[in-house]
């Protein structure tokens, strides 16, 4: 017997729990003396009331979108993979070799190649964790916070001991030759003709994101891959029954997880800074656990997720430009969102699954 | 009887009216019991049959929908588990409730310490241990740690734990299941001790012959109703399974003599250490062949696990494993990736596992997703690189048919539905692949009565159609009214093999404590009292 | 090196250690109750900013103190409120309650002060001053003995001799008291507390509230004691360098002082030798800082004696018919 109809597990549930999220960041707004409506106004011109804000809000959903996935098909798995920062940190790293290695004489060579180096890096940050995991027990959300911190030290030795050019004080790499800049969004509209989001770092890197939507779809509810991670992130037991090998599922998953994370890399370190910078994933890692929880670990909630995110951060920044709300607002909206959607889901479920019962009593 | 004398006064416990309902499961109704002072009481019923509930209301684990509880005479509300434990009622659940890492001394006092510091409490508990352990025969060393001590001296600890809370009334759930009959007749020499002393004991289970063999009265409960309370007697075990099932039961399946042909399954000198160094199986050999069922009888953890999880090809990690296995006379490898449970089915291997919750489904799968478990990887299933959902769908409602799985809906989550439609459908993936030979563990456990029928059916017909099926199951019954020929587990070896038709409960008994009649003088084949240590297949649980 | 950067670094290892220690020991309540916990690191930056918020408004060190665990009170209530009432997940909630405190310091802290997210510098009694133990001045020129007393021993906030006095405290109420026993039991199996009639929910929102007063503690030494005044994210890491202490120690007492020590330590080298020259190699000042997470993953990983965890931990108590 079904406790509630699945439209309401699948959309009620969750926007009810954004509406609270959403709710008490307004009374956030409030107590610090600012106006909600007021704020929403800006960020709501900020971020879409414009092609120029609509162009940095679609740069930070293509960063979202990555590491949402990232979140989700290691869910899938039954993992919590909490190291998207570390492994989006290395993705960019893999761009910055890759990219710096060869004399790319065309973007359109250097991307592929770059997106190789990113998802392998990220990959392979994610494969220690996972291997700990499927081995050796160690429970992969403190490994992969402590790859968190880990990258962080590494990527700071390398920027300063390595990568740095000769004479830069900077923590940062050399800028990438120009050979290799992406296509921003606004050079493809110009290219059709139509002005749009002059000078916003939203490139062609969306696509990609959108497109790795639809093969995360595809890989998750239409492969037998998809199949033996949603079976083993379930049941092991059953998964051991039907043969699925956990060791095999726990590093697959990982690696795809950590090659989204990695991805990441082609759009902020590629795509926008088009050189390797200290501390350049600047959250994203994380805000992808909000996205994928409110995304219902679904590919096209992550897209959407990770759009109101891009929205928000877009947002958060005009805010911090036009009023005197900083724009740490954003971590806090993202921190309740967590809060409503992933710890305190049943605080909403549990009445709702109340009232269904009665309802139907009621019917019946 | 000494259970007559013991009626004056007041009734132990008075139940009037009890019900309770989860969500639209009415789990007991109306339900009226009267529980004399002094006597052992059984509660009998299937699994499922809202006998587990109506002790957790007693219990103080859930607050009644309607109904009033009387014990020695006085209404009260039983609120929480303190307020059962301020009423004189211990309880021991069928899964334990102990610390594992703790020793027997912290497990007894847990809860009930005199103050705030541990010492006078260890001190006032080590000696009420002692003074329990002479008066009742419940030996249990008080330092040792929980975790090294046998599920026999595990219970023990438990009955400790309500005694030294003054229980005047003790309930047990199930309490023989994980036992050997030699520890259930230690555990029953206890109980009887204990009642002679004027304890009120509840023994709730679904073995007749425990019923018969100790309560003084019994109680049946059928679909959350008490059908009937008689004294234990004035009944016989025909009627109380009559009244728990709610007709006439047929004991014996019906079917036609095993015509048994080539061997399908062989295994030889099979052993099996698991991770922490334990000998699960200490040296196996059997044979089954086509056209015929092997059952496997023995009391629960006695190897018959670990056996059917290394035929299926899913032994636990870190397991070592020693011996022979061949499929139609073709060796099987007993580790490695060619030994996993996806090659064990390519093999030809079918399996019904004895966990079907847990290994056999995914709950939270829909059920066309379950009918493909295990055979997801099969070539009619795939479109290219992609799974061809739609065939897997074809593929569900056929099996939903024919096996009438209710409600017919494949897109529903396996949770969703009833014990016996949730082993329908693990029946039904495995039987209808055809497999040379079928694993099939607990078939029935929490099925009710209608699609056991139906399961035993199809395990039958599987047999006639020249198939070999190896069936494990805890229920001798079921054992026996299936099988051709009955093996007997006991501590990780076959201790004996008899024929079906030539088999008597009580040789199987024997067999099933680790005695084999006809190579001990009959003297000894009287198991022994269980003195610590002789708890053989201790600590599987 | 002689014999004083020895005691200077020491002694430096001593202040670092603090805050990592209480916070450790915080997360050791938690743990052992079945309530894991990754968002000590949100609890004490929320610590560190009320308390000294309220220092600041107040010239009161210890009212600061108060604040401080008043405010890691509340980020700890609320994952009682998730993790043990509503049976959420523990670990999402630790992350929820992270994000949550890095963003309303910053944001309540420019609200009030206006300073981009840090709160004035404290001084004088807004301050946990350092003590100086009896005799300290007396036996300085005593060989040894003399500087080891005087620098490492002596000289330290009251905050820190609480920090190292509740490791003996704790082993005591762990090992030796009711609640103690009652607290390991709901950690490893809160049925058996269920059935003994004690109540699973205000157990572990006690062992949770504890975390959150020794996570205030924390946080107040981080403002008030070692520095003056709050700094958005100051606590940069230390509640998670706690929380790999925790798994170091494998949840006991006297091992998390040692393993909060050798992390300590490992800082206060990283920050003296920001190239630490072995003779054979160089070690880069990065290196010492991952260290104390590699080592964690190290034993993590079971190489170098298993960490097992408390046997319900993360697991939300559902009664079983």
């Amino acid at each position: 017997m079904e406790r509630m109809p699945k439209w309401a597990d699948v959309i009620l549930t969750p926007l009810i729990s954004l509406a609270l999220a959403f709710g008490i960041s307004a009374l956030v707004i409030l107590a610090i003396g600012e106006s909600p409506v007021e704020a929403l106004k800006v960020m709501v011109q900020g971020a879409l009331g414009s092609s120029y804000g609509w162009g940095f809000t679609l740069y930070y959903t293509t960063n979202f979108v990555f590491t949402g996935l990232a979140v989700m098909v290691a869910y899938h798995a039954g993992l919590f993979n909490i190291g998207g920062e570390g492994q989006a940190a290395l993705g960019g790293l893999g761009v910055a070799l890759v990219v710096l290695a060869l004399p790319w004489p065309h973007w359109a060579l250097a991307l592929p190649a770059a997106a190789m180096g990113a998802a392998l890096f990220g990959a392979l940050w994610a494969l220690v964790p996972a291997w700990l995991q499927a081995r050796r027990g160690s429970h992969i959300v403190i490994t992969t916070i402590m790859f968190n911190f880990i990258a962080a030290a590494l990527l700071n030795y390398v920027l300063v001991n390595l990568l740095r050019p000769v004479g830069s004080m900077d923590p940062a790499s050399a800028r990438f030759p120009a050979a290799v800049h992406l296509p921003k969004l606004s050079d493809m509209a110009l290219g059709l003709g139509i002005e749009w989001g002059r000078n916003t770092p939203a490139n062609v890197t969306f696509f990609v994101a959108v497109a790795a939507c639809v093969l995360v779809w595809l890989l998750i509810w239409h492969t037998r891959l998809g199949y033996e991670i949603r079976a083993f992130g379930k049941s092991e037991p059953a998964a051991l029954y039907a043969g699925i090998s956990p060791v095999r599922i726990t590093v697959l998953a990982m690696l795809i997880s950590g090659a989204l994370a990695g991805l990441m890399a082609i759009n902020n370190v590629m795509g926008e800074a088009e050189r390797l910078m200290l501390n350049a994933v600047e959250g994203a890692g994380f805000i992808g656990i909000a996205v994928a929880l409110m995304g219902r670990n679904h590919p096209l909630g992550v897209l959407l997720a990770a759009l109101l995110f891009g929205f928000l951060y877009q947002g958060g920044g005009e805010l911090a430009l036009w009023t005197s709300i900083p724009r740490e607002l954003i971590v806090v909206i993202q921190a309740l969102v967590i809060l409503f959607t992933g710890a305190l889901d049943n605080m909403v479920r549990m009445p709702l699954e109340r009232l269904f019962t009665a309802l139907r009593r009621k019917g019946a | 009887m000494p259970a007559a004398g013991a009626l004056h006064g007041a009734p132990a416990i008075e139940l009037r009216g009890i019900s309770k309902a989860f969500g639209p499961v009415q789990a007991n109704k109306d339900i009226d019991l009267v529980v004399p002072r002094g006597t052992i009481h059984g509660i009998i019923g299937e699994n499922g049959a809202g006998k587990s509930t109506l002790m957790s209301i007693l219990y103080g684990f859930y607050r009644p929908d309607a109904g009033e509880i009387l014990i020695g005479g006085k209404p009260i509300a039983i609120a929480d588990s303190q307020a059962a434990i301020r009423a004189g009622i211990g309880m021991v659940f069928q899964h334990f409730k102990l610390v594992q890492n703790f020793t027997v001394l912290e497990n007894v006092i847990l809860g009930a310490e005199d103050g705030g510091l541990l010492r006078p409490s260890l001190s006032r508990a080590r000696g009420a241990l002692k003074r329990l352990a002479s008066e009742y025969g419940l030996q249990v060393d008080p330092d040792a740690l929980v975790e090294e001590l046998s599920v026999g001296h595990q219970q023990r600890v438990e009955i400790l734990k309500a005694l030294y809370r003054q229980a005047d009334i003790l309930i047990l759930d199930e309490p023989t299941g994980v036992l050997t009959p030699a520890e259930a007749d230690h555990l029953f020499r206890i109980l009887r001790g204990l009642r002679d002393e004027g304890k009120t004991i509840i023994l709730i289970t679904h073995k007749l012959r425990e019923i018969m063999e100790i309560t003084d009265n019994v109680s049946v409960m059928r679909r959350g109703e008490m059908v009937a309370s008689v004294k234990t007697a004035e009944t016989g075990p025909a009627q109380l399974a009559e009244l728990m099932v709610g007709r006439k039961v047929l004991l014996r399946v019906e079917k036609p003599p095993a015509r048994p042909g080539a061997p399908v399954l062989e295994v030889r000198g099979l052993r099996m250490v698991d991770a922490d160094g334990v000998e699960r199986l200490r040296g196996i050999d059997l044979e089954i062949r086509a056209g015929e069922i092997l059952g496997i009888a023995g009391v629960a953890g006695n190897g018959q696990t670990q056996l059917l999880e290394v035929l299926g090809g899913f032994p636990e990690a870190g397991a070592k494993l020693q011996g022979e296995i061949r499929l139609n006379g073709k060796p099987l490898p007993l580790g490695g990736a060619g030994a996993d449970g996806r090659a064990r089915r390519q093999a030809g291997v079918g399996h019904v596992p004895e966990d079907r919750q847990a290994e056999g489904l995914i709950m939270d799968f829909t059920a066309w997703e379950n009918v493909a478990f295990g055979y997801h990887h099969a070539p009619e299933f795939q479109n290219g690189m992609l799974m061809d959902n739609a065939a897997i769908r074809a593929d569900a409602m056929g099996k939903i048919q024919h096996f009438d799985i209710r409600p017919p809906n494949p897109d529903l989550a396996a949770r969703n539905f009833s014990g016996g439609n949730q082993q329908k459908i693990v029946v039904a993936r495995e039987v209808e692949r055809n497999p040379d030979l079928l694993l099939i563990g607990q078939p029935t456990r929490g099925v009710d009565i209608g699609a056991i029928e139906f399961i035993h059916k199809r395990i039958v017909a599987l047999r006639d159609a020249g198939k070999a099926v190896l069936l494990v199951s805890v229920e001798l019954d079921e054992i026996m009214a299936l099988s051709d020929r009955i093996a007997v587990m006991f501590d990780g070896r076959i201790m004996g093999e008899r024929l079906a038709d030539e088999a008597t409960t009580g040789d199987l008994g024997c067999l099933m404590a680790g005695v084999d009649p006809a190579l001990t003088p009959p003297e000894a084949a009287i198991p022994p009292a269980a003195a610590p240590g002789t708890d053989a297949g201790g600590g599987a649980g | 090196m002689d014999f004083a950067t020895v005691i200077q670094i020491l002694d430096s290892a001593v202040r670092l250690m603090t805050p990592l220690l209480l916070a450790c020991l915080a997360g050791l309540y938690s743990e052992r109750a079945g309530v894991f916990d990754i968002g000590l690191e949100g609890k004490m930056l929320m610590a560190a900013f009320t308390s000294a918020s309220v220092a600041y408004a107040t010239g009161n060190a210890w009212l600061g103190l108060l604040a401080g665990i008043g405010g890691a009170v509340a980020m700890a209530g609320l994952h009682g409120l998730a993790s043990i009432s509503f049976r959420g997940n523990q670990l999402i909630s630790g992350v929820a309650i992270n994000f949550l405190a890095s963003g309303l310091t910053v944001l309540l802290g420019q609200k009030i002060f206006g300073l981009g997210g840090r709160t004035p510098s404290l001084s004088g009694a807004a301050r946990f001053g350092e003590i100086t133990l009896p005799f300290a001045d007396t036996l300085r020129p005593v060989p040894v003995i003399g500087p080891i007393y005087a620098e490492l021993i002596s000289g330290h906030t009251i905050l820190v001799y609480v920090a190292f006095a509740m490791v003996p405290l704790t082993w005591w109420v762990l090992y030796r008291t009711r609640f103690g026993l009652r607290l390991r039991a709901v950690g490893e199996n809160p049925a058996s507390v269920d059935t003994a009639g004690v109540s699973v929910t205000r157990l572990r929102y006690g062992a949770v509230m504890i975390c959150g007063v020794l996570c205030g503690i924390a946080g107040a030494y981080l403002a008030t004691g070692i520095s003056a005044g709050f700094v958005k994210e100051m606590t940069a890491g230390r509640g998670f360098i706690a929380l790999a202490a925790l798994i170091f120690a494998k949840w006991r007492p006297w091992s998390a002082l040692f393993a909060t020590f050798l992390f300590g330590l490992m800082e206060a080298v990283a920050n003296r030798f920001p190239n630490l020259d072995l003779g054979i190699i160089t070690v880069p000042s990065m290196f010492m800082n991952a260290l104390p997470y590699i080592l964690t993953v190290i034993i993590l990983a079971g190489f170098v004696g298993r960490a097992i965890p408390p046997r319900a931990g993360g697991e939300p108590y559902v009664k079983e018919r």
